[in-house]
């Protein structure tokens, strides 16, 4: 094993650590050595084709289909230089004033979180799109939300030189996307912080790291890593976990580390979600153009939130529920097709959580509540709305039996949507927003010191409370300033003791 | 290199996988390879496992319509597959509704991952974005 020593280690490059990098430029530029460890290779702009089966493999961990402990959801999340920010829509949300009250973490004041969300919202050139970049997809929604008596709202994006290739969730093709991958890693490189990609943090000890470096698989995407393949062991008097919801419990708990708070890997959430198609008598602009531009906002009413959506004829079809001839004739209509994305603004329960196997890899558990199923249907009900309202012909809603709902039963919504059609394991569920399992108060403090290890930080969604009941990654960015600002200051005492 | 997943059940699995897409019965030698190709890149980060399990449940749909039909799933007509796997997809135990949903999931991921499937169905993304439609 190959021995090592840094001041600061940092476990992932997405928005919690990519964002943690750039905060510690200072201590690089003091002549500290700060390391990034990322999972995922770093890809030249030119390997980004926009083929789904080229791409899904090469950049979300199971292919973007990693499934919960009983199978009955897939979680997806990003495994790259910059993580989730890679393959992401940009869409940038401002830290919610309701939901960070109700999380009632001591010393996290949602003024401080929403003014440091801003600094990273201007870095990555957050803005709404002007109207002409938006597609007929986008437009219906509005039109329907509009007719159906709902307001919808455009979501801010990141986004530089977009050319509307709707491939975002694949990465973009253009290199448009301000993620940290664009931002602040290559700001953070620059100035001194050293980056190691195919980097796999196997297990965590006392002020020290085991990484496992892995060579480029021959015909596999991706460059090589700045470091020879083998193991080494790095120590360092800061270890900066962010590794996500998943990777960062999961991580802990493989660890075996003494003093852990007992409750990581608890409280997991992830606004698990529907993918809804409605076809058109004509086709319309779907596959072109920026798929995620607006959003209609149910959280505090009927706790779920609508967004549009466009995806691929793989995640279509999967995500359609049934098959045979009825399947078939959905796809083939794929150029008529409008998507609405439906997330259902779950909570923190007991027995939702990130555990480990017995060789150390993650399990997640997941039932899904009462109220999330409600919120689901609910969410499924103003979709059908929304499409018939924009002049949908028939709709398709996975809680409905069968699932394909045409323009004559518009007005029997209710009944033909119903929880008795929520059948786990029969219908497709998914979820990117991935939260919780570290959460500030029990495991962390609002600084994302691990409780009784102050060598040991979290900084990513793992240290939501409960679930954000929107998109996350400008929180996540706020979140990790206040944890980069807390290693600054306590640098100096950690770097003595070791 | 690893032997096709479904190599040892061909025949059940394209029965299967033709009742899932009906487009698929219409394919030739070589997108069948493809489809089944794709899959296997697909399970490639998967345990071994669950390619056996596969396998198991391939063959099970198989020989289970033996005891209802007494015809083996590949032999059954049309209506009749349709009709097997819906009982599979409806089943009151989570254990075979998932493991169809799987199955299904692959075969979707084989058929529509293939290029020629996604122009056939008029799916028409672009790196370039709006200049290639302008």
């Amino acid at each position: 094993m190959i021995e090592k020593r840094a001041d600061v280690v940092i476990v992932g490059s997405g928005a919690g650590g990519g964002t943690v990098a750039q905060e510690l430029i200072p201590l690089a530029r003091d002549g500290r050595k700060v390391i990034v460890l990322e999972q995922g290779p770093r890809f030249a702009r030119d390997e980004f084709t926009g083929r789904e089966m080229d791409m899904a493999p090469a950049l979300y961990e199971d292919q973007g289909g990693f499934l919960t402990a009983d199978g009955t959801m897939t979680l997806a999340f990003g495994r790259a230089y910059g993580g989730s920010t890679v393959v992401y829509t940009g869409t940038s949300m401002f830290p919610p004033e309701r939901v960070i009250g109700h999380w009632n973490v001591p010393g996290l004041d949602h003024s401080d979180l929403d003014t440091r969300a801003r600094k990273f919202a201007e870095q990555n050139n957050v803005h709404l799109l002007t109207d002409d970049l938006i597609n007929d997809n986008n437009r219906l929604f509005v039109e329907g939300c509009r007719k159906a008596g709902y307001k919808a709202e455009q979501f801010p994006i990141n986004v530089k030189g977009c050319k509307g290739s709707s491939l975002c969730n694949l990465g973009c093709p253009n290199g448009a996307k301000q993620g940290t991958h664009a931002v602040q890693l290559p700001n953070a490189e620059k100035n001194g912080v050293e980056v190691v990609t195919r980097a796999e943090v196997v297990r965590i000890e006392d002020r020290a790291v085991i990484v496992r470096v892995s060579e480029k698989r021959a015909g596999t995407k991706g460059l090589p890593s700045e470091w020879q393949p083998g193991e080494y062991r790095i120590a360092s008097p800061i270890i900066v976990l962010a590794g996500g919801a998943i990777g960062t419990p999961a991580l802990l708990l493989r660890s075996h580390i003494q003093g852990l708070p007992p409750a990581v890997g608890e409280g997991f959430t992830c606004h698990p979600a529907h993918i809804l198609a409605a076809e058109h008598q004509h086709d319309i602009t779907n596959d072109v153009g920026h798929p995620k531009s607006y959003y209609l906002d149910r959280a505090v009413e009927e706790g779920f939130v609508l967004e549009t959506c466009m995806y691929f004829p793989f995640t279509t079809a999967k995500n359609l529920a049934g098959f045979g001839a009825p399947h078939s004739r959905l796809m083939r209509a794929f150029p008529r097709l409008q998507m609405i994305l439906v997330l259902a603004c779950d909570h923190a329960v007991a027995g939702n959580r990130v555990s480990v196997d017995g060789h150390g890899k993650p399990r997640v558990h997941y039932q899904f509540t009462k109220q999330t199923i409600d919120a689901l249907i609910a969410a499924t009900r103003a979709s059908a709305r929304i499409f018939f309202a924009a002049g949908a012909v028939r709709v398709h809603a996975p809680s409905a039996d069968p699932p394909l709902l045409e323009r004559a039963d518009a007005d029997r919504i209710d009944q033909r949507i119903d929880a008795s059609h929520f059948k786990p394991g029969k219908i497709s569920v998914s979820a990117a927003h991935l939260m919780g399992g570290c959460g500030m108060g029990p495991v962390t403090d609002s600084r994302g010191r691990v409780r009784g290890l102050p060598w040991l930080r979290v900084a990513d969604s793992s240290l939501f409370p409960d679930s954000l009941e929107i998109n996350p990654y400008l929180t996540i960015m706020a979140l990790a300033d206040r944890v980069a600002e807390g290693v600054r200051e306590d640098i100096g005492s950690l770097a003595a003791e070791h | 290199m690893r032997d096709s997943t479904f190599a040892p059940v061909r025949d059940a699995f394209r029965a299967v996988a033709g009742t899932i897409v009906p487009e698929a019965q219409s394919l030739d030698e070589r997108a069948w390879t493809e489809l089944e190709s794709a899959i296997d890149t697909g399970l490639q980060t998967r345990p071994d496992s669950m390619r056996r399990q596969l396998r198991i449940f391939v063959r099970a749909i198989d020989v289970l319509p033996l005891f209802r039909f007494a015809k083996r799933f590949r032999a059954l007509d049309p209506a009749q597959r349709t009709q097997f796997l819906l009982a599979l997809q409806d089943s009151s135990l989570l254990l075979i509704r998932r493991g169809f949903w799987g199955l299904r999931t692959l075969v979707f991921m084989g058929y529509y991952g293939r290029e020629e499937a996604q122009r056939a169905i008029g799916y028409r993304a672009d790196p370039r974005g709006w200049e290639a439609r302008r």
